[in-house]
Order: structure tokens, then sequence, then C-alpha cells
């Protein structure tokens, strides 16, 4: 198999998938079955943002809603202080969340494993718990988008269908930055910072510096998956975007599918958002517990069976296959189609 | 006066603080041995002050006389947890363990609220209730006999780890497995053990509380991130350290709570996390 041939295979694959999901929404016309769309849209997009720091760096950071919260906030008071679109607000969003990952990162990177990934945990508490006291950002009561606009210029809209476009182009983008992260020099470094992080250091990687970059780029985007958020629910409040289980979630998305790989935390969000949104609607949601439940029985089952998540758990199956079905590609086709990338 | 209301503070900080403590002393104990860190440890504790109220609600056995069933049932599920699931994953990567853990911590809090409703609930008429007065300080009685049972149990542990042969073994196996191993201990029975008395630690703590705390699904909560705190500042693995910790923790919350605001007090004791792991991340005893 050449370089050529595995090329554009994938090439042909990424374009059959983008025009499914452009023309998916003319199949899909029920405005609640185009919400979940977009669930997953958002799902997808945080879980890619994750995972350029805990996948691909492998910097676990359980603190994500801080860059997410930060993204939300900063666009909706933009919008409603000064009038300004949610566009350049939402880039506005992601540069404050980058400038704070920075800030965030510079003493937290020199911690390691478990200490990081609490270091963050009350990073996002300590937002949480400043926000929903200012009085500034309206604290615990939240903040509402005007209700009396409508239209690509406030980035709000009456129907479903233009929120599914954006998310999906946010989407797009966010897998761009990745896929030209993991191509490129940086990438490399990433994985040998997760991987082998005494021997990169000893080749001369700035460990502290990549692994800001990881921080910096992942805050940027997950910044602007919370503007997009405020967009379409058109309220926020501290515990909607700020709260912990939004870090986990966004966390557990990546980890669900398959960290490190490009469409990993895509395939996470198709299985986790699914999952939840059925449970919920079969089981309803007044406090029962059982959406609870379900979630639950299935992140310890990852977690115990399958560590590298369900792109893993697919490549055992198609090498167990692969062994036993005669005439079928050997086992090894999967890490040398890897080798054989430039 | 305002030595009294410093005084007043001080003392519910203590009292606190020792529950804390409690808490703290099987979080630490487990990541000692094991390097994992039990994100479910909250629940624990609430299966614990669920415990008690059934046994209150059903049998009408105040939670201060259930405590050793609370513990035993408590040590129970902390080995069967351990069996189930910590055992699979003692190799994973630590993304695989933080999740399992988490995934326990939410599973928990379903099943409880799935069985037992997300009302809160309050245990009525302790043998324990009212208040004392010392001079112009008050504290509650409940607080109070908690605040003792917490001493005497993490007592009761530093001396099963010092002064018996099976908590040495434990304490051994924390310290190097593979040497103790070959001194013929056996790491999976030490594994179960820890988790068994760890979670015995968080149900007894629970047990205690359910006096005067109330009693929902989601209560620990409340406890888990304060639980991570201690542990941090105490040194991961350090009983002794835990215990200093949960008393220091206990003061800053009450009095930060008291000076700054209350509304910040969780705020205040997780900057002391952070500043604890950039500044000393081996905490006041921990193992540098």
């Amino acid at each position: 198999m050449t370089t050529a041939t595995i090329l554009s295979r994938k090439g042909v694959g990424t374009i059959a998938l983008l025009a499914l999901a452009a023309l998916l929404p003319l199949a899909v016309t029920e405005p609640s079955q185009q919400n979940f769309l977009i669930l997953i849209l958002m799902g997808a997009q945080m879980g890619v943002a994750w995972n350029i720091v805990g996948g691909y760096a492998g910097q676990v950071s359980l603190g994500h809603a801080v860059f997410y919260g930060i993204g939300a906030y900063t666009s909706t008071m933009l919008l409603l202080t000064l009038g300004l679109t949610p566009w350049i607000g939402a880039l506005a969003g992601g540069l404050v969340a980058a400038a704070f990952a920075l800030a965030m990162g510079w003493p937290c990177f020199r911690l390691k494993g478990h200490y990081f990934a609490m270091a963050t945990i009350a990073v996002a508490e300590i937002m949480q718990i400043l926000v929903t006291n200012s009085d500034a950002l309206e604290g615990a009561v939240g903040l509402y988008l005007p209700m009396d606009q409508s239209g690509w210029g406030v980035l709000i809209f009456l129907s479903k269908l233009p929120y599914y476009y954006v998310i999906l182009g946010l989407l797009v983008l966010t897998v761009l930055v990745s896929w030209a992260i993991e191509r490129s020099h940086i990438g490399y470094y990433f994985r040998a910072i997760k991987d082998e992080p005494e021997a990169a250091r000893a080749l001369g990687v700035s460990l502290t510096r990549y692994k800001l970059i990881a921080l910096t780029v992942s805050a940027f985007l997950t910044a602007m998956g919370g503007s997009f958020y405020a967009q379409k629910e058109m309220f926020i409040d501290p515990g909607s975007v700020f709260a912990t289980t939004i870090s986990i979630k966004i966390a557990l998305i990546a980890i669900l599918g398959g960290v490190g790989r490009l469409t990993g935390p895509v395939l996470g969000a198709v299985i986790l958002i699914t999952i939840e949104e059925y449970s919920r609607t079969l089981f309803g949601s007044t406090g029962s517990g059982t959406d609870m439940i379900i979630y639950a029985a299935m992140i310890i089952l990852v977690a115990v069976f399958s560590p590298s998540g369900v792109l893993g758990l697919l490549g055992d199956l198609h090498r167990h296959l692969g062994r036993h079905l005669p005439g079928a590609k050997p086992a090894g086709g999967e890490t040398s189609a890897k080798e054989i990338r430039p | 006066m305002t030595a009294d209301i410093l005084i007043q503070v001080l003392v519910s900080g203590l009292l606190i603080g020792l529950i804390y403590a409690l808490v703290a002393v099987g979080l630490t104990l487990i990541f000692g041995v094991m390097d994992i860190v039990n994100f479910a440890h909250g629940e624990f504790l609430m299966l614990g002050m669920y415990a008690s109220f059934w046994a209150f609600a059903i049998f009408a056995i105040d939670p201060i006389v259930a405590l050793p069933l609370t513990a035993l049932l408590l040590f129970a599920v902390g080995v069967i947890v351990y069996q189930t699931v910590i055992r699979r994953i003692l190799k994973a990567p630590m993304l695989s363990q933080i999740f399992a853990t988490f995934g326990l911590m939410i599973l928990l809090r379903g099943l409880a609220q799935f069985f037992w409703k997300p009302d809160h609930r309050l245990i009525p008429h302790s043998l324990v209730s009212g208040n004392i007065a010392l001079g112009s300080v008050q504290f509650g009685l409940p607080q109070f006999v908690a605040a003792l049972g917490a001493v005497g149990v993490t007592g009761a542990l530093w001396m099963f780890l010092h002064r018996t042969r099976l908590g040495t073994a434990l304490e051994a196996t924390a310290i190097d497995r593979e040497a103790a191993t070959l001194m013929g201990i056996d790491g999976q029975k030490m594994f179960a053990l820890a988790w068994g008395i760890g979670a015995a630690c968080a149900g007894l703590a629970g047990g205690l509380i359910a006096t005067f705390f109330p009693i929902f699904p989601e209560v620990g909560s409340n406890f888990i991130l304060i639980a991570f705190v201690v542990v941090v500042l105490g040194g991961f693995g350090s009983v002794t350290g835990a215990f200093l910790a949960g008393i220091i923790v206990g003061l800053i919350e009450v009095l930060g709570g008291f000076l700054i605001g209350p509304e910040y007090k969780t705020a205040i004791v997780l900057s002391l996390l952070l500043i604890v792991l950039l500044v000393r991340p081996r905490g006041l005893l921990g193992k540098a």
C-alpha cells in the first residue's frame, strides 16, 4: 500500500463524510432531531479541541469548562454591551481564553499527571465561583441574549438549520487545525512529550513551550464552542458553561472515541450524545437517575475494557478478524500506514 | 467581643476540619497504597449517610449506635468496588483510572437517586442534639460528637497501620510493592484491604455527620474537592499528614468564609490547593 493510495482513500472518505453531513438536514427536518444533530456536532467540536492537549500532548485537563465559559461570556458580554457581532465576539473569546490558558499553563505545567488534572479542576471551580459572585456578569442569574433580533449578523436564528451549518463549519475548522497540528513537526513534539518526556527534553524539545502551545490552541477552539453554545441557547449562567460536569464531558467524548486520534472524538460524540439523549427521553429526565446509571456504566466499561476507546476496540476487532478471515489484510496494516506517513 | 467571635469561628473550623480529615484519610490511604485517585470517595460518604438513615428509618437504630454496622457495610462496598472495577485498571493508563473511578462516582449517585429519590432527608431527634455552651462559645453537640468520632477513627487507623502486623504489611505495600511481595505479602489482598478501609472511613464520616447534615444523592460533591485539597496538603499517602491538613483546611475554610464572605469559602480552599501544588507538591508530610 503506498502513501498516495492511503491519502486519496482518506481524502475521498473525508469528502463523502462532509457531503453527507452537509446534506443530512435535508433528510432530517424535525427540529428536535436537527437539535440532536447540532448537539452531536457541538460535542465533537469540544472533543476534537480537547484532544489537542489531552490526547496528542497527553496533558489531561479536567477543567476545560473554564475556556468554554470564557468563550460564552466574552462573546455574549461584547454583544450585550457594545453590540459587537458574535463573529468577532467568538474570536475575542478565543483570544481571552488563549491568554488565560497561557497564564494558567505557565505554573500548572510544572505539575504532572494527577496533579495537573486536579489543578485544572481547581482553576475551573474557582472561576465558576468568581463568575457566580460577579455583579458585572449578572452572577448566578445569568445572561440573556437579545430576543428581538435575528439573522446572520447577530448569529441568532429562529430555526435550527442555520445553527447546524454554523457548528458544522466550526467543527470542520477545529478538525483542520487539529489535522494540521497532527501532521506538522509540532504534532510530533506533542507525541514525544506524551510518550517520552525525558527523551524529548534530552533532544532539546522545550516541554513547557509545546505544552503551552497545545493548551492555548485547545483553549481558543474550546472558547469558540462556548460562544456557539451561548448563541444557540440564548441564555448562559455559570452552572451551564463553567460547571465541572462540562469539563468531564469534554474529556469523556475524546476518551470514549479514542484519544490522540483525529476521528476519535467525533465518534465519541456520536456515541455519547446519542446515549445521553436517548436515555433521557426513554427514561425521563426528572431525577430518576437512570440516565446517570447508563452514562456511568458506559464510562466504566470503556475505562476498564478499552483504554484506547471505541476506535481502539474497532482496531482490535479488525486485527482479530484479519487473523481469522482468509485473504484479509494482515494485522500490521494499520501500524504500517502510520509509519509511511511523512 | 471580637475575640469571642474569633474563638467561635476557630472552634467551628476545627470541628468541621476533623470530619474533613476522616474523609481524606481513606482517600490518601488508597492513593498511598496503589497510586489511584478515587473520585468516588464522596459517594462512599453518601452511602454511609444513607446506611445511617435507613437504619434509623426502618429499625429505629440511632446513627451513632449504627456506626459499626455502617463501617462494616462500607468496608464490603469498598472491597466489592476493588474486586469488580479497580483490580482491572491497576496497569491501565492514568486517564482510564481517572475515568473508572469517575464513572463509579456518577454510577453510585445515579443508583442512590434511582432507589432513594433525590429528596433531601434528615434524621430527626438523634441521640445527640442540641448545643453546648462553653462560656460565650457555642457549638452543636452533633458536630462535637462527630469531630470526636473522627479523632477516634483516625487514631484507630493510625494504630492499625503502625501497631499491627496486617497494618504494617499495608504500609510496606505502600512504600515498595515489589519488596513487600518478596516478603510474602499478597499485594492484591492489601489493595482490597486499602479500598475496604478507605471506604469504611468515608462511611463512618457519613454516619457521624448524618445526625446534622442533610442526606441526598449528591452530598458527596460537597466533600470530594475539599478531601482532595486535604490529601494534597497533607502529602499523598500520609495519614498523619491528612489529619493535620484536615484541621488546617477546616480552619482556613471557616476563617476565610468569615473574613472574605461565605460564598467564597470553597474558592479559598481550592486556591490553597493550587498554592500547595505549585509551592510544595509533596505537601506537609508526603514522600519526596
